[in-house]
């Protein structure tokens, strides 16, 4: 799972190796028997398929951020962004603005949901693309431009819905947030397929060593002739893409794009980035890690409602997690060095 | 003027010091001592100890075995703060003023005046440096912020802060190493000024000539040993004594030079007058100021220089990692200019950089993608995947050929020793079978058995047809596998010979004194 060597010089240190390549994932398994023993119905399937559902928005977020934050990245826009891509989505689904409130499904005069679909994924793209040229060609710090972004797509996202939801999409757009393959949402199908393709691009190509590489030290990159520039402004463009992919599901879901939508995402989406060990520093990290730390938050999320525990409470003990599991981490880091 | 009679106590004795770290001897049985009011030059080559030495002094780490007493008493510090509260001061070259605050504010650092309402009180503490900071020779506005002086006021603003905290030893490490020539006249004149009030300085330098002109006693230290102490009779230390000591009288037998190899081919490389820029942001760093230069197949290259002679200037210059202001480069009679280490490693040309680890290596990833990182397109198929079968085939080949030690591939770089990380880094650029290499300080920070091994993987290069150009500082290393040595100093060439003609003291004097400075150039101008 980790890209850092699996090999031991020494005895004992294995079970250290082994709690850094799959610390989170024994954390998810662990999660999983107790709230289970909590209560068994937590178990059913279909709170499970249920969990599933609820993580891919943030979780397909979370694959792109994975990219950004192991060149040493960081994108806070990706809320502000999701709930613009909804929007313009919806303005594509619905052929503009004039019935926006209508929940009806028939008479609309749209362009169906693929071209919702692209227009998504493109503004995303596009959206991340413009951040990453920021980052690069003026030399702003990425905190800074994307905190930018943050109010500059929510912003837009106001402007071109006046402050409200544009709602009412039609069947086929909606299968994409509430159909289901076998017992499968279809979200989680998504959400699946994307962390396969990111796993296979980080893991196995060209690309995906030179992201490693960039994050790892930039200026080694350079002189050993990788375009670092251009490899930033991609992994931008693809978290991006993927707030676009996002905001189209979570819309077909809802069935209404929300000018609202999405607001501290940003920090789930890094949250489970950073606990599934992606190091905020940059060159370590893996797709793998997300999953298994989206799905930590998801479950505990569920777990803990399951429960009857407050979502005032599930933000302390989420917050909470969040820095147990970098600090566990540095804790077994230490013990590798020393 | 100076206090050297034996009369005056000895501030600060160093007793047989040794450093070991995991098994290697950085310093081994060093004594030396400084009397208050004196100047004591701490000379050496690169790898000598001096280093080391003001580590140990400076309470950055204890020492393995030794003794030190200052002041009459047992001097071992628990850290660098300690160090400074018990009076020894080190001026590193890399500053430690914070840049942002002002001049006052850095003099008096944690320790600000306060006035009645038990707030900073800014007026005594601008007075206060004003004070402070005349006595090194400085009449700036002391709210200045420190980013707005120049290296050399900055260093004064340091020695500065050193006499406000009453300090007795100053320890300066290369202090002149970026400095003009008239800043170091100033800092000559102040150093004398702080003698005559009797501050004892250890004034650890390269350049000779400035030991000579101020020192009142040098320690020369080669190999990690005490080579011997120098004395001012009635002149300046002569500079062929103070080389002799450096170098000692044979080169190592570690430097054993390879027999003679053929004669090198045609010119691959070759540059002429070529000039860099100067970096506002960096306005005192190194410039090149025309350098010509020719680089042939089969050649090993040693440029020699000391640090800021515009060495590793040059290589990035050639490597496309810095902007060319003049000149032109010509590659296999091409004329070339790239415009980024990935336009000129596209031409062929590779850099081992001097910094292993900051430009080189990628610490926390395995072998494997350190290694291919330079290749990634030899390495993939047409759709971007890697080809890891080949990738690690081509690995074991050069693992078996630089006989690298690893555990495994998958290991992270970091975890082998600086040699080994060094063959990686050069199985990197060999897997690209460039025309020209450029190695920097290849064998820094290796240990001294693997130090031969890189020395025989470069001359196996050359045999091989790459034209290598391979700077150093350390000279012995420079003679050892060097057919032909051309050496540098301030942005500019000053010498070259063939390999088998230069000798330590030959290089040196070109790479270190002023006379041949002016005189080189010049001279080949005028030849013109």
């Amino acid at each position: 799972m980790s890209v850092a060597g699996e090999q031991n010089q020494r005895g004992g240190i294995n079970i250290t190796r082994l709690l850094m390549s799959f610390g989170p994932l024994l954390f998810l398994a662990a999660l999983v028997v107790v709230f289970t023993v909590l209560k068994t119905s937590f178990i059913d399937p279909i709170n499970l398929f249920n969990i599933t559902r609820q993580i891919s928005i943030t979780g397909l977020i979370a694959l792109g951020m994975t990219f950004v934050i192991l060149t040493a990245g960081i994108d806070l826009s990706v809320g502000s962004l999701l709930a613009f891509c909804g929007m313009v989505a919806a303005v594509v689904a619905k052929g503009g603005t004039a019935n926006t409130l209508s929940l009806s499904t028939s008479g609309t005069q749209g362009y169906g949901w693929f071209a919702a679909l692209l227009a998504a994924v493109v503004v995303g793209a596009a959206a991340g693309g413009v951040q990453g040229l920021a980052i690069t060609r003026l030399k702003v710090p990425p905190f800074v431009v994307t905190l930018g972004g943050l109010t500059v797509f929510r912003g837009l996202t106001l402007t071109i819905s006046n402050g409200g939801p544009i709602s009412g999409f039609d069947a086929s757009m909606r299968w994409f947030g509430t159909g289901l393959i076998g017992p499968v949402p279809v979200p989680a199908l998504i959400f699946a397929a994307a962390a396969f393709l990111c796993h296979i691009v980080l893991r196995y190509t060209r690309y995906g060593r030179a992201v490693y590489a960039v994050g790892g030290n930039a200026e080694a990159a350079r002189l050993s002739g990788l375009r670092v520039d251009r490899i930033l402004v991609s992994v931008y463009v693809i978290v991006g893409f993927f707030a676009g992919l996002a905001a189209f599901v979570l819309s077909a879901r809802l069935n209404s794009s929300e000018a609202v939508a999405g607001i501290g995402y940003e920090l789930t989406v890094i949250s489970a980035v950073v606990i599934g060990g992606t190091s905020l520093f940059g060159g370590i990290g893996s797709v793998g890690g997300t999953v298994v730390g989206a799905a930590l938050i998801g479950v505990l999320q569920n777990g803990l409602q399951f429960n009857n525990v407050s979502s005032y409470t599930q933000s302390i003990v989420i917050g909470l997690i969040l820095i147990l599991a970098v600090a566990f981490d540095r804790w077994l880091k230490s013990r590798v060095r020393r | 003027m100076s206090s050297t009679d034996a009369a005056s106590p000895v501030l600060l004795a160093v007793e047989g010091v040794t450093k070991h770290f995991s098994g290697v001897t950085a310093l081994s049985d060093v004594s030396l001592d400084i009397r208050p009011g004196e100047i004591l030059g701490l000379l050496g080559e690169n790898g000598a100890g001096k280093s080391t030495l003001l580590k140990i002094l400076s309470g950055v780490m204890p020492p393995s075995s030794g003794h030190i007493t200052f002041d009459g008493a047992d001097y071992h510090p628990s850290s660098p703060q300690d160090a400074k509260r018990l009076g020894i001061v080190t001026i590193y070259q890399e500053l430690s003023l914070i840049p942002t605050l002002t001049v006052a504010e850095n003099i008096f650092i944690g320790r600000a005046p306060i006035g009645p309402l038990g707030l900073v009180s800014w007026r005594r503490m601008e007075e206060d440096s004003r004070a402070i900071i005349a006595r090194v020779g400085l009449s700036i506005d002391p709210m200045t912020p420190v980013s707005a002086l120049s290296v050399a006021e900055q260093q004064l603003v340091e020695i500065a802060r050193a006499l406000s905290l009453k300090s007795r030893l100053i320890i300066m490490d290369e202090p002149t190493s970026a400095l003009t020539e008239t800043e170091v006249q100033r800092l000559l004149s102040i150093m004398d000024r702080l003698r005559r009030d009797k501050v004892a300085i250890m004034f650890v330098t390269h350049r000779l000539e400035e030991a000579s002109a101020i020192c009142d006693r040098m320690t020369v230290l080669r190999d990690g040993r005490l080579a011997g102490h120098l004395d001012r009779q009635g002149g300046p230390i002569a500079l062929p004594k103070i080389i002799e000591k450096m170098v000692g009288r044979a080169a190592s037998e570690l430097y054993a030079r390879p027999a003679q190899r053929a004669v090198a081919g045609d010119v691959v490389l070759s540059v002429r007058g070529l000039r860099t820029v100067r970096d506002p942001e960096a306005p005192h760093a190194i410039v090149l100021d025309g350098v010509d230069i020719d680089l042939k197949a089969g050649e090993i290259l040693g440029v020699a220089g000391l640090v800021g002679s515009g060495r590793t200037e040059l290589a990035r210059a050639i490597f496309g990692a810095d902007r060319i202001a003049a000149g032109t480069i010509t590659l296999d009679g091409q004329p070339i200019a790239p415009a980024s280490p990935a336009d000129a490693i596209a031409l062929g040309i590779g850099l081992v950089p001097e910094d292993r680890k900051h430009q080189a290596i990628f610490a926390a990833l395995g072998i494997l993608p350190n290694f291919s990182v330079a290749s990634l397109g030899t390495f993939s198929n047409g759709f971007g995947f890697m080809a890891e079968r080949r990738e690690r085939d081509a690995l074991a080949g050069f693992r078996k050929m630089l006989s690298i030690r690893m555990a495994s591939v998958e290991q992270a770089i970091e975890g082998l020793s600086g040699g080994n990380q060094q063959k990686v880094i050069l199985a990197r650029w060999l897997a690209r079978d460039p025309k020209v290499l450029i190695v920097d300080e290849p064998t820094r920070g290796v240990d001294v058995g693997a130090k031969t091994e890189v020395h025989q993987i470069l001359v196996q290069l050359a045999a091989r047809g790459i034209a290598v150009m391979m700077i150093s500082s350390e000279l012995p290393e420079v003679l050892a596998v060097s057919d032909r040595i051309v050496t540098m100093r301030r942005g500019r060439i000053t010498g070259e010979m063939p390999g088998i003609e230069a000798n330590e003291e030959k290089l040196m004097e070109l790479m270190a004194l002023d006379k041949r400075d002016t005189r080189g150039p010049d001279a080949k101008e005028q030849a013109r």
